[in-house]
């Protein structure tokens, strides 16, 4: 059983470099840093059309200091399984020296892997391509101005799920698309889910998953402060909050076994999360009752899972 | 400011310089600015650690409080970059950073 | 002379291949490209062709599998057509201007609607300003050449583009002819893997695929034109250096009975061997006819075709492709019609579509071809509509 990681143990080194143009406040940004850490300089990142890359790379500046690419938007999965046998291919023949460990993550936000990217994503997981998989899932396509998209949670405003008299916010799904779920039906031998306010949990994942062959998934949850409609200093706190109300369960899937990473003891009411972000602001108590009853279910459906209540009840 | 032509950029749009961007001062986008207390600060590296621009830099210099506790490192802001979103003043476990309205 | 065997189209593509050793091949099936890829998992499975085979799971997917592998210095391979080709049609762009080579087979085939796996050109023509080479062969011998010729100058560091070979589907691909092939160490001497762009490599981290904003998207799609223009030096210095090498000479265009035409037919692809067929007895009758394939089609060899049609009077183009709303209704004819004008050359043309959906060319057809050709010949004003030859009216 290795020592469980400190603060102290995250590397120094920087390998996304300030200047890029995220939001002041993005959680996208610190979960980047993150992986990046964990990864190390060997590593080539496959990214699609996102936040992340727009912002990271408008000719001639980039802020990347690992070797990195943007083809389109449904892709990072399928470009990162090329760049991945390529190494193989390249191994094998001796162009690139087999002891080489290079990496290779692709790293999508929730539109270009929920819904554009469900595809590639797919085919990259069942072909046991070696890749990790990263999806920072701000639940809505922020880069365009916030659309929805099919990690949108229930009763979010986005612009296109906006309030008015017949709609008031997201209205579908009753419980969004489980990518965990999705990879670990793709019989991944890693999947798990992560959070910004938990970095070293999040550090401690990747560098768990890509010591791992094969098909890998980390789904993170990534507060956004112009889509949630919060202040840029609270970013890290409500995404913080996302796992104290049961909303954001971490947890990890490995061989058959689920793992939670963040007890929660005793849960704060899911109310809490909500009122910190103004997309949620038109809700009412009725709204967020339902809201209650299915972070209630999945806490359930997680603790089953892992065989004990790793996530307690709602205090009070 | 004169761009470079089609004949002098590199061809299929690749960047070689990695990291370039620190070249564009994203410090310019401040109206709140953080200052460190060094007093206060006990060296957890929580404000490091969340900043989402790595506009927190530990630096291996020695400070001693005036109570006397030492410590081996120092956190400096890059206010060349730092964008003032205000996380680290917010996580920070013992209030020892405040947001200061930035003035031009 | 080498091993002779008896291959269709798309086997004979897949020998070529195999001997250019690719290190990614990135497979979908889709009718009538699909043996390709098959006998490549056969040379695979076999062992004599170490490769990564990505079964990808559709065609956007596939040309995005073989990006991110040629991003990384692999030599990659792909084939496809019609909806697949429709399919990954942005990627062809993001390829071009990010400069990164790799060789893909178009077996040509119909796109839908109606749905359709025959052969016409339209799939070849809809992506003719992706910014890649684009060759067609009309026969297989060619179509497995043209694999050796396409990583020569994919790759030449003056180049760096991608490159199209193609063939008719079926026609081709699927009909049994002599192919020569050559051993993996004379296609490799001919076309060798050399480190000859810019790689992701963590020991030099570089960034591909930005954003180029109004302030520089211009340049970038500057410097491919002058790259379309190198790479008509560098396909004829490598067709050269095929024909002394394996003796087989090929060049931009293929003439046949110009020198003293009257009129001529422009095409490409097989069906220039039925016209090529059908002119031996028109000349038989005394008909001044010659005819004009084209081989090279991105970039474009308008001197080429320019100094072949100088002396001709009339030329009729034969699009196997529908532009539905444009002034010739055919690709060819356009950038025919305007090389001709560009060089202030006073030969006329008119149109010819044919061949839609697998719709095969007779004799008889060709023979309208002529007729028409023979009744404009000496007329003032040439029909601008063009001639649909085949279809029931």
């Amino acid at each position: 059983m290795s020592k469980p990681l400190t603060v102290w143990d995250l590397p120094k080194e920087e390998y996304l470099a300030p200047g890029h143009r995220m939001c002041q406040g993005c959680a996208a940004a610190v979960i980047f840093r993150h992986v990046l850490k964990a990864a190390g300089k060997d590593v080539i990142i496959s990214m699609p059309t996102c936040c992340g890359e727009i912002t990271s790379t408008v000719y001639p500046q980039t802020a990347w200091r690992v070797p990195w690419i943007h083809v389109a938007f449904e892709n990072a999965a399928a470009v990162a399984s090329g760049i991945s046998a390529a190494i193989e291919a390249l191994k094998r023949k001796g162009e690139i020296p087999k002891d080489k460990d290079i990496k290779v993550i692709a790293i999508g936000g929730d539109g270009g892997t929920f819904d554009i990217g469900f595809q590639a994503l797919s085919g990259t997981l069942e072909r046991g391509d070696n890749v990790l998989y990263i999806c920072y899932d701000n639940e809505a396509y922020m880069n365009t101005g916030i659309q929805r998209s099919g990690a949108t949670p229930l009763g979010a405003w986005t612009t296109t799920t906006p309030v008015g008299k017949v709609w008031r916010g997201e209205w579908r799904p009753k419980k969004r698309k489980d990518l965990v779920a999705v990879a670990i039906a793709h019989n991944v031998p890693y999947a798990a889910t992560a959070n910004p306010a938990f970095p070293i949990d999040l550090y401690s994942k990747v560098k768990k998953a890509l010591s791992i062959r094969g098909p890998k998934l980390i789904h993170v949850l990534s507060s956004c402060v112009p889509g949630w409609r919060i202040e840029p200093e609270k970013s890290i706190e409500v995404a913080r909050l996302a796992v104290l109300t049961g909303m954001w369960i971490n947890y990890e899937y490995e061989n058959g076994i689920y793992r939670v990473t963040t007890p929660v003891p005793k849960r704060k009411p899911v109310k809490e999360y909500l009122r910190m972000q103004g997309r949620f602001r038109h809700l009412t108590d009725e709204d967020i009752k339902k809201i209650q009853e299915l972070v209630d279910a999945e806490v359930e459906r997680i603790n089953k899972l892992v065989g004990k209540e790793v996530i307690g009840p709602v205090e009070g | 400011m004169s761009l470079p032509g089609w004949r002098k950029l590199p061809i299929g749009v690749v960047i070689l310089t990695p990291g370039n961007s620190v070249e564009y001062k994203t410090g310019e986008w401040r109206t709140l600015r953080p200052e460190i207390d060094q007093e206060r600060c006990i060296r957890c590296r929580t404000c490091w650690m969340f900043c989402p621009e790595g506009t927190i830099l530990e630096v291996e210099e020695p400070y001693k409080t005036k109570a006397g506790r030492e410590y081996k490192i120092t956190y400096k802001v890059d206010y060349d970059h730092c964008k003032g979103c205000g996380i680290c003043a917010n996580e920070c476990p013992v209030k020892a950073i405040k947001m200061v309205e930035e003035v031009i | 002379m080498g091993k002779v065997l008896p291959l269709g189209g798309n086997y004979a593509v897949a020998y070529a291949v195999k001997a250019c050793k690719p290190d990614v091949i990135t497979a979908y099936p889709i009718s009538p490209q699909t043996t390709i890829v098959e006998r490549l998992s056969e040379f695979v499975a076999n062992g004599e062709l170490d490769a990564e085979f990505l079964h990808v799971e559709s065609e956007h997917s596939a040309l995005s599998v073989a990006i991110g592998a040629a991003a990384v210095g692999a030599r990659t391979y792909s084939a496809t057509c019609s909806q697949g080709l429709a399919l990954m049609n942005e990627l062809l762009y993001i390829m071009s201007y990010i400069r990164l080579p790799m060789t893909l087979t178009i077996v040509a085939r119909a796109l839908s609607a109606p749905i359709n796996i025959w052969n016409d050109h339209s799939d070849f023509m809809s992506v003719m300003d992706a910014g890649w080479i684009m060759m067609m062969s009309a026969s297989n011998q060619e179509a497995y050449d043209e694999i050796l010729l396409a990583y020569r100058i994919a790759e030449d560091p003056r180049v760096l583009l991608p490159v199209i070979t193609s063939m008719d589907g079926y026609i081709q691909s699927h009909v049994v002819e002599p192919v020569e092939i050559v051993d993996d160490e004379e296609a490799l001497s001919f076309a060798p893997k050399r480190k000859t762009w810019v790689t992701l490599d963590p020991d030099k981290p570089v960034t591909m695929g930005p954003v180029g904003d109004p302030s520089w998207y211009f340049e970038f799609k500057r410097q491919l034109w002058e790259a379309m223009k190198e790479a008509r030096t560098v396909f004829d210095e490598a067709t050269a250096e095929f024909a002394k090498k394996f003796g087989r000479s090929y060049s931009a265009i293929e003439t046949y009975m110009l020198d003293d035409a009257e009129v001529a037919i422009v095409g490409m692809g097989s069906f220039m061997g039925t016209i090529r067929a059908y002119i031996d007895r028109a000349r038989r009758d005394g008909i001044k006819v010659g005819a004009l394939r084209v081989k090279l089609f991105r970039p474009f060899p308008s001197e080429d075709i320019v100094k072949a049609l100088s002396n001709v009077k009339l030329v009729g183009v034969m699009d196997r492709a529908l532009v539905p709303g444009s002034p010739t209704g055919g690709v060819l004819h356009s950038d025919v019609a305007c090389a001709i004008k560009q060089a202030g050359l006073d030969v006329r043309t008119l149109g010819y579509i044919a061949g839609l959906g697998g719709r095969l060319l007779t004799m008889d057809n060709v023979k309208q071809m002529i007729d028409i050709l023979l009744k404009y010949k000496d007329v003032k004003e040439v029909p601008k509509e063009p001639f649909f030859i085949g279809v029931r009216e």
